[in-house]
Parts: C-alpha cells; structure tokens; sequence
C-alpha cells in the first residue's frame, strides 16, 4: 500500500543524505522523494512516497523521527490530500504531426514549453493518473525523454468551523 | 577574550566536565593537541590505535555512566575509530568522538589525509556534525554532549576542520538548549502502566527480561524491588548482565542463543514477558516466530522504534525504564490482592535449575569455564569490572561470571567485535582507577589489539589481561564442529600464535603462564593483589565448548548440550532426553 510521508526537516547540508540513507540501510523502498524549502527558509519540507504494510510503515515513521534533523512527520490520508507532480516530455514531433501532438495536450491542459524542428517539449502537472494517460498517448510518437518531480503534497485546508 | 576554535573546544571538554580523553594525534588536530598541552584539568590518554580509542572511551562510559570522550585525526585516523563508533552506537553507549578535518577551503577535493567521515559514520552514529563555523563550535559541543547522553545513548561526532580549530572567536558556553528535533519521552503512557500493573498481579507465570536499558537509566534498584515485590524470575540478556544479582535467588542468568536452560525454558512457558529495555535481538530470541508463544509481551524501551520492531507486543510502553518501573511498582501497590498465585511456577523453574544446571567437566587440563569461575570468586564480593573479548570467551563470562553489581561486566553485545575487551578494560581502569579490573579474553581477540599493552604500561594500570589460550578461533571453531562437520577452516591460530608471557616482557609488562589447575586461583590472587599491569596466559583444552546452545534459526527451547551426565553423543540428541524427563515445557511451540 502506497503512502504519502510529509516530512518536514531542517533546512541543513547533508539532511537528504540522512533520510535517503535512512531508507536505503534499513531496506526501506521510496517510490518517490520530492524536496525543497517552505515559506520559512530554515525548515524544508520532504514528500515521501512509500509502498508499505502497516508494520513496517510504523518502523520507517518512528527510525525517521530517530534523526535530529527531522522535525514533524504526517502520514497523509488520501482523501484529505491534494497531491501534485509535474512533468516534462520532449515528444518527436515532426511538421506533419506537430498539431495534433498540440491538440493532444490541450485537451489535458498541458502546456508546450519547447519547439524544435522534430520535438515539442510538454509540461504537464496533476495527478499521476492524468499524467500516466497523457505520456500512453504521447508512446506512439515516440517519447525521446522524460523527467518527472516525484509526488509534492499538502493535507487539505481545513473547511472553516465558523 | 577570543580564543581558537581548538582552544574553545577543550574549554568545552572542562565545562563538560570530562576527566580523560582517548586519543591519537594526527596532522589535521595539532591545533588541538597544541590546546591540550597546556591543559590541567583533563588527562589525555595515549592509545596504539586510534579503534581502541574508541573501545577504550566506550569502556570508561560503560563503567562510570558518563560520557566517553575521544579524539584522532582525519582521514585514516577517522577511518580507524569508526569499528569503536559502530560498537558504542549498537550498543547504545554515550560517547562524543572528535575527529580533526581538512581545512576547509580544500574539503571536497580529496585532499591528503580526506576522508568523508560524517557520510561514513551516518549510520553508526546517533547524529554526527561537521563544524564548518567556529562560531557554532561551543554549540555543537553542547548538543554533542547532550545527544549522546540523553535518550537512548549513543555516539555523537563532531568533524572539525583544521581552519576552524586555528579561528578565532569570543568564547561563551552556552546552557543546556533544546533541540527542535530531538524529545526523548521520559515517562510512561499512566494508563498502559495501569495496564501492565493488572498484567503482573494476574500472571502465573510471569517473568522479566531485562537489558542494557537497566544500567543505561540506573533502574537496577527498581528493576530488584519490582521483581522482588511480585517475585518475578529475572532473566537478562548479556548487556543487562549485572543489572540484576546472580547470586539472587529470582536470577535465571542470560537467555538466548547461549542462555541457561533454565531461562529459555522459561520464557518459553511464561503467560507474561516483562521486557525492561530490551531490543529483542536475535541472540536474545532465536527463531521469533516461535519465541515466547503463550506469553503476553509488554515492552518498555525508550526508543520508540525498538517497540514491535523485531516482535509483536501487546502492552508497549514508551519511557525511560527507571521512571517506568518506578511508576509500575506504585501501580500495583494500588491493586488489591491477593494476586495470583505462582509457587507453581517457582516450583517449575527451581526443578529446572536442579535439573539443568551450567556445569562443565574439569579435567588434567585447565578448563576455560574454571578460570571463569575463579576470577568471578575473587573479584565479585569487591570493586571490581570484567571486560571480555568475543566469542567463546565471552559467552563462558557471560555463564560462568557470576556479577552481582551493574556496570561491572563490560562486553560487546551488538556488533561482537573482537578486541574490545583490552581497550574497555583500560577505559574502565581509568575511570574507576581503585577497581579491579581484569579482561578475560581470548588469544583471537587479544592479538587484534596487543598493541594497546603499550597504553597500559604508558599509563601504569594495573589491569589483568587473562588471556584463554586454546590457539583456535574458538568459537568459529565451535561452529564448524557442530553445523560445518568438523571442517575447521582457517582457526587454528596454534602456529603463530605469540608467546604472550614475552610479549608482555617486550612491553615492560608483567607476564605469568599458567599451565596447571593447582596454579589457576594463586596466580590470579597474586595478580589481584599486585596492582600492577600482568598478562595471564592461561593454557585451556582446545576444544571445549560453550553449552548449552541453540541452534542458529531454532526455537530457543532447542538447546544443545547442558545436560548433567549426558555424553556428547547425546548433546546433539537431547530432544528425546528431555521428553523423557519430562522437563519439556508443557504447551511448547513445537510439536
């Protein structure tokens, strides 16, 4: 079972180091680690993608909250998360087939970002299921590469009480 | 007043209150070294390696309860301390290591003597700092210092640079500080405490396993009443040796891989396991699925990560173990009585214990566990501390040592490394300098680290260094009796093997051998009564064995051998031996 680790740790040299160590040593798999600061320049928020049972997600949990350079750790419930992941395509795109590559990625409100005379680089963000059906039907033409940020989320804004 | 990083940094070692430091000078902390030398207050020790450095810091912290302090160069030297770090750091033993760098306008472009030793040490440390700014030196030493001590101990390193040593700054040591990130929990959960109360007043057949968390916290008078107030056998494990009497009639000894039969039985049969700063390692538990099976598990432990790592438990308890047990005690002095009833229990173990006791046959020639027993006659009614060597040696301790006060038997539990014996044993010479110290200890062991009878002759201690010669890798040997088929590969140590009484004389060491048993308990009076340095070569049978044993991936109520009277043969036979006894725990795991 996939889960969304939110972890917020000091904004120091070597921190990454630490928890991806973490990680690696005790046999822990990350899906995906996505990293940088937060509106206070001393703390850095990390997402962590895990794919575990309960038992061993409660180990990974407690050894990350060992390290001293780890502040806060949430377990993201999914349904109250809003989750994000950008992604760059560069797609072969020769003249002929350049527009409907474009209509293509509008219809998933991709933006293009580059043009060349035989690619068209596509950003797209959102969920991975958006994204995972927009590079199937950018396979055929030929992906020539591709990068993605790794999962970024946020437990949703509380509705308010008042 | 300004002063250099370096001088700052033992400005901050004397605020700390350190007493001794193990260390070996290097290039990159001569800036250090030069603070030392005009230092009064803290006594720099000399060692040969800078591993035993180390071992020797981590031998000081087991037997003072302070925190160990080392010091060695960069590069080779870091590299070198980092077998001591990974030793302190498995078995939870406070120490601050200081390692010198390069400077730091080169760090990064492996310069001489370069080692990245705060990536090296990363998972061997509790937490580790490269000072790249002197200005924050005085406040990484502080947290260094409270880190390590703090919680569940651990090693700290400090990695500075040979620039930052040489700058200047305005000295000020700061207080005591909070560390955003790091909360141990103190005190137990009040209504799982209430819980286990119930627990210990219902349990028939209840009984403690107690580990390196008693001596860590200094819980062994809590740990005594708790287990005299609901007379609970006391079982522990071979850090927890000595965090409760042996001479204590609720004492069961050591469990595990090479426990009494007793104590597995035990924990085999118990319907409630108090488990009292314990990590339920391997050693400890044999096969887990099978361990404990009918017992209900409450675990107190302060590192939340220990509870339900390697065993499901039903009652955890998060806290220090001194505060928990204390809280306990008071919990179940508010049940009413009378609770159950457990002389049937009593009645069990003690047929056990008559039945099964440890025992070993002395022959003509010196037996390992008769030596063991003698050091243990003369130095257990005194200050006294015993440090071991691996192996074989080690695991006889361990049995035949009987230790009656904490902090005096001193052995490498988690990593089991060779060679820690001599180095903690001057480490706890120097921390507690009017005990006797002896380190029983294996000619394998010894010869990894001979070098430091150098620091013991330096520094005049008058540390016993009995050495259990049979020229084997003893207990690799034993292994590849019983589960390799007498294939002994590359154990014999026989050719090569120094003489270790002139080893000794090389050192300006006293050195005595000992071949016959008559000569065993005078010699080691006269060694006791000395207080000088003295290598003991003690010649023992070659092939003698640790039993009982368990199997690697058995239960552990699968034992070899520790059975009075039965052959050998038998030894690895015993199964239908003890059904015949009888003495089988009822309602084992196994079919």
């Amino acid at each position: 079972m996939k889960h969304i680790l939110s972890v917020l740790v000091e904004n120091k040299a070597g921190v990454l180091a630490r928890v991806s160590g973490l990680f690696s040593r005790r046999g822990f798999n990350i899906d995906s680690l996505a990293v940088g600061p937060t509106e206070n320049p001393d703390i850095s928020r990390m997402t962590i993608v895990v794919d575990a049972d309960e038992t061993r997600l409660e180990q990974i949990t407690k050894q990350l909250h060992k390290l001293v350079n780890v502040l806060k750790i949430s377990d993201l419930d999914p349904k109250e998360t809003v989750t994000r992941e950008l992604v760059l395509i560069k797609v072969n795109a020769n003249p002929n087939i350049r527009a409907e590559i474009i209509e293509t990625a509008s219809i998933f409100r991709a933006n293009i970002i580059d043009v060349s005379k035989s690619t068209l680089t596509i950003e797209i963000t959102g969920t991975s299921d958006k994204i995972q059906a927009l590079e199937d039907l950018l396979r055929p033409y030929g992906i020539k590469e591709l990068v993605r940020t790794g999962k970024i989320a946020l437990a949703r804004g509380k509705i308010a009480e008042a | 007043m300004r002063i250099t990083g370096a001088e700052a940094l033992i400005k901050s070692l004397e605020m700390e209150g350190v007493e001794v430091l193990f260390g070996y000078p290097g290039g990159m902390v001569l800036p250090i070294y030069d603070a030392l030398y005009d230092c009064k207050t803290i006594r720099h020790v000399l060692v040969r390696h800078e591993q035993c450095a180390g071992h020797a810091a981590d031998g000081y912290a087991r037997a003072t309860g302070k925190v160990g302090v080392c010091l060695v160069t960069s590069g080779p030297g870091a590299t070198n301390l980092v077998t001591g770090l990974a030793n302190a750091f498995m078995d939870s033993v406070p120490m601050v290591a200081i390692t010198g760098q390069v400077a730091t306008t080169v760090l990064g472009t492996d310069a001489f003597q370069e080692a990245d030793v705060t990536g090296i040490t990363l998972p061997i440390t509790k937490h580790n700092f490269l000072v790249k700014d002197v200005s924050l030196l005085p406040t990484i030493i502080r947290q260094a210092f409270q880190l390590a001590g703090s919680g569940r101990p651990g090693p700290v390193l400090i990695d500075i640079p040979i620039d930052v040593a040489r700058a200047e700054i305005d000295f000020k040591y700061p207080d005591a500080m909070t560390i955003p990130g790091y909360k141990p929990t103190y005190k137990g959960h009040a209504k799982q405490i209430k819980e286990a109360a119930k627990l210990i007043t219902q349990a028939k057949k209840p009984i403690i396993y107690a580990g390196g968390g008693i001596p860590k916290s200094e819980a062994w008078e809590e740990l005594r009443a708790l287990a005299e107030m609901v007379q609970i056998p006391v079982t522990t494990t071979l850090m927890g040796k000595g965090a409760f009497p042996d001479s204590h009639e609720l004492a069961l000894g050591m469990l595990g891989m090479h426990g009494t039969r007793y104590a597995n039985y035990a924990i085999m049969d118990s319907d409630l396991i108090l488990a009292l700063g314990v990590r339920f390692d391997d050693r400890a538990t044999g096969k887990v699925s099978a361990f404990a099976p009918h017992a209900k598990i409450v675990h107190v432990d302060i590192d939340p990560a220990e509870i339900g790592k390697n065993v499901a438990v039903d009652l955890p308890i998060v806290g220090d173990v001194k505060i928990v047990i204390k809280d306990m005690i008071a919990a179940v002095h508010k049940i009413e009585g009378p609770y159950a009833d457990k002389s049937a229990w009593h009645a069990k173990i003690n047929g056990w214990k008559e039945r099964y006791p440890l025992h070993y046959h002395q022959e003509d020639v010196i037996k390992p566990q008769y030596i063991i027993e003698k050091i243990s006659e003369l130095t257990r009614d005194r200050d006294s501390v015993i440090t071991t060597g691996v192996g074989q040696n080690q695991m006889w301790s361990a049995l035949f040592c009987g230790v009656d006060r904490p902090r005096s038997f001193l052995s490498s539990g988690g990593l089991g490394t060779m060679g820690f014996g001599l180095p903690a044993a001057i480490g706890a010479q120097l921390g507690r300098p009017d005990a006797v110290v002896v380190d029983i200890d294996g000619d394998g062991c010894v010869q990894m680290v001979s070098q430091e009878l150098a620091t013991i002759a330096a520094e005049k201690l008058p540390v016993i260094v009995a050495i259990l010669n049979n020229r084997y890798l003893g207990n690799v040997r034993q292994w590849q009796e019983l589960f390799y088929n007498h294939r002994y590969s590359s154990v014999d140590l026989d050719v090569g093997t120094p003489d270790f009484v002139k080893l000794a004389d090389a050192y300006g060491i006293k050195g005595v051998r000992v071949t016959e048993v008559a000569d065993v308990e005078t010699t080691l009076r006269a060694a006791i009564e000395a207080r000088e340095p003295i290598v003991i070569d003690f010649m023992v049978a070659r092939e003698e064995n640790i039993y009982p044993m368990v199997a690697p991936g058995s239960s552990i109520d699968e034992m070899l051998g520790g059975i009075p009277g039965a052959p050998l043969s038998q030894m690895l036979d015993e199964e239908e031996e003890v059904e015949e006894n009888e003495a089988y725990p009822v309602g084992s795991s196994r079919e």
